[in-house]
């Protein structure tokens, strides 16, 4: 795929975020993508977003879980950016008009101490770059139709991100086992799937690991303060307008997301 | 008018259970089998046993997560009986011709300090009867072709029961969050499931209460020192022979359960 294409895929897709509708799978139509243009077109937007004055807060990975790769089709998991705007406090309700099919899911989120530069980076270096984990809900979404996304797709539309939610409670690594730590997910008071932190690649010190040694082979360093959101620890939940969504985990604490009724 | 009765039941299910030989659903020859005609045939498997020599040592709940009691159109959980025959011993391989088509379930098990009995017991008091808490996996097995059944079907046949396996380590439950105790599942070291004791029914001390009062109405109780298996925390996983299966839990240690 030529760059000149790769800059049409990046803007069909940003205009999906202004106009709210999405676009049709881009396998469909660019037979000969591949995970570089995958890359490539959503590091187009990345410069789109800096030029109207966003800032990166972080990343994201997805595709973590042995059943969302079965169900892909693929071994590895892959990443996003966390802008600026993405962030919503906790105290206010999540505007559920800005989405196109938002999803939710809990995550166990990291706070970087120091930078992370891979490749090269092991368990150990990343837990040493771990200032604290928070409880964090985040809001998945996709610009492709009816989430009919392959991993090369998810990859250009910014690993399907939508927006996070962090809970006020840090917690250091050294006081919680990540890997066995339980996580249960409410939807408006009920109970909709439970799990524990090693349904993230097996732990998510793993995933941290893994994306500051990915991201490295492009020259980009995790920096210190910046948010990296693991991976999901149960199935992606759907959202409506009006909704509230509360993980709790076990030693992390919990956190809510309350979204507002949908405007015109 | 069918020709079949519990004795008959009975016998075909415990036949099925020696010889490892799965069969079609009771309900197929026999529609007219309702709840009540199915636990007076788990009763007289159990009646059975007893007299060949197996000890009563638990009870275990089925269907206690809130997915699979809608597959099945029910609203609560089902009890059965467990024997000491079915306990696996910590290290053993598991023969290879112990079950049919075991499939492996995760669950927080409570060691009974006092009896419980029912009607009118609620999660709070049923935790003032347990003793300890511990991890187990059970391996489910099902006398019926492909795991296919009705409910009256799958409480004949002693709640698609097996064998399991309990450790290593019994914890007082005060001070257990046992919502948020979570496991991790893997099958050959792969991660396949995680869940938390959530997932039963709510919290297992939910199961436990359902269980002592659901015995009430058969007019018994939930006796001190029984076992209770409270039921999967995830789906069941497939355990097919030579494969192994850990579960890890948050507070109660892991447990590893090999095929021969």
């Amino acid at each position: 795929m030529d760059d000149a294409t790769r800059v049409e895929v990046a803007a069909s897709l940003l205009e999906a975020y202004r106009t709210r509708q999405p676009i049709e799978p881009l396998v469909e139509k660019y037979a000969g993508l591949e995970l570089d243009d995958a890359y490539a077109i959503q590091q187009h937007q990345v410069q789109a977003w800096l030029g109207e004055g966003r800032v990166i807060q972080g990343h994201k990975v997805g595709l973590t879980s042995g059943a969302m790769q079965r169900q892909m089709g693929v071994d590895q998991p892959d990443y996003g950016v966390l802008r600026d705007d993405m962030f919503y406090p906790e105290d206010a309700p999540v505007p559920a008009g800005i989405f196109l099919a938002p999803r939710i899911e809990p995550e166990i989120a990291f706070v970087l101490s120091r930078d992370l530069t891979g490749p090269g980076v092991t368990v150990a270096e990343a837990a040493a770059a771990v200032d604290f984990v928070l409880p964090a809900l985040e809001i998945i979404d996709s610009r492709i139709r009816d989430w009919k996304i392959t991993i090369l797709d998810t990859i250009a539309d910014n690993a399907s991100s939508g927006g996070v939610m962090l809970g006020s409670t840090p917690t250091r690594l050294s006081d919680v086992d990540l890997r066995l730590a339980g996580c249960n997910l409410y939807g408006n008071g009920a109970l909709v799937a439970t799990g524990a932190g090693g349904a993230v690649l097996g732990s998510p010190l793993l995933s941290l690991a893994w994306l500051a040694n990915t991201v490295g082979r492009h020259g980009v360093t995790l920096r210190a303060g910046h948010v990296v959101l693991p991976g999901s620890v149960t199935p992606a939940q759907p959202v409506r307008p009006g909704d509230t969504w509360t993980a709790q985990f076990a030693g992390i604490g919990s956190v809510t997301a309350r979204f507002g009724q949908e405007t015109a | 008018m069918s020709d079949w009765d519990i004795d008959r039941a009975a016998t075909a299910l415990l036949a099925a259970e020696d010889s490892r030989t799965d069969r079609e659903p009771l309900t197929d020859e026999w529609p007219e089998m309702d709840l009540d005609t199915a636990y007076a045939i788990q009763d007289e498997t159990l009646r059975r046993r007893l007299a060949r020599g197996e000890q009563l040592v638990g009870v275990k709940l089925g269907l206690t997560s809130r997915a699979k009691q809608q597959r099945m159109g029910i609203s609560s959980p089902l009890v059965a009986w467990l024997t000491d025959a079915m306990v696996l011993p910590a290290g053993a391989p598991v023969p290879q011709d112990l079950l049919i088509h075991p499939r492996a379930e995760p669950e927080i098990v409570f060691v009974m300090g006092e009896r419980l009995a029912g009607p009118g017991v609620t999660a709070a008091t049923a935790m003032r009867a347990v003793a300890g808490v511990c991890g187990g996996i059970e391996l489910i097995d099902s006398r019926y072709r492909d795991f296919r059944f009705t409910m009256p079907d799958v409480v004949a046949d002693n709640a698609s029961s097996g064998a399991f396996l309990t450790g290593p380590v019994t914890l007082r439950p005060e001070g257990l969050d046992l919502s948020l105790e979570a496991c991790l599942v893997e099958v050959d070291g792969r991660i396949v499931d995680s869940a938390t004791g959530a997932a039963v029914q709510g919290h297992p001390a939910e199961a436990l209460a359902l269980a002592a009062n659901a015995l009430a109405g058969r007019g018994l109780a939930i006796e001190a020192g029984w076992i209770v298996l409270t039921g999967g925390m995830t789906d069941a996983v497939f355990a097919p022979a030579g494969s192994t299966i850990g579960v890890h839990f948050t507070s109660l240690g892991s447990l590893v359960l090999s095929g021969g």
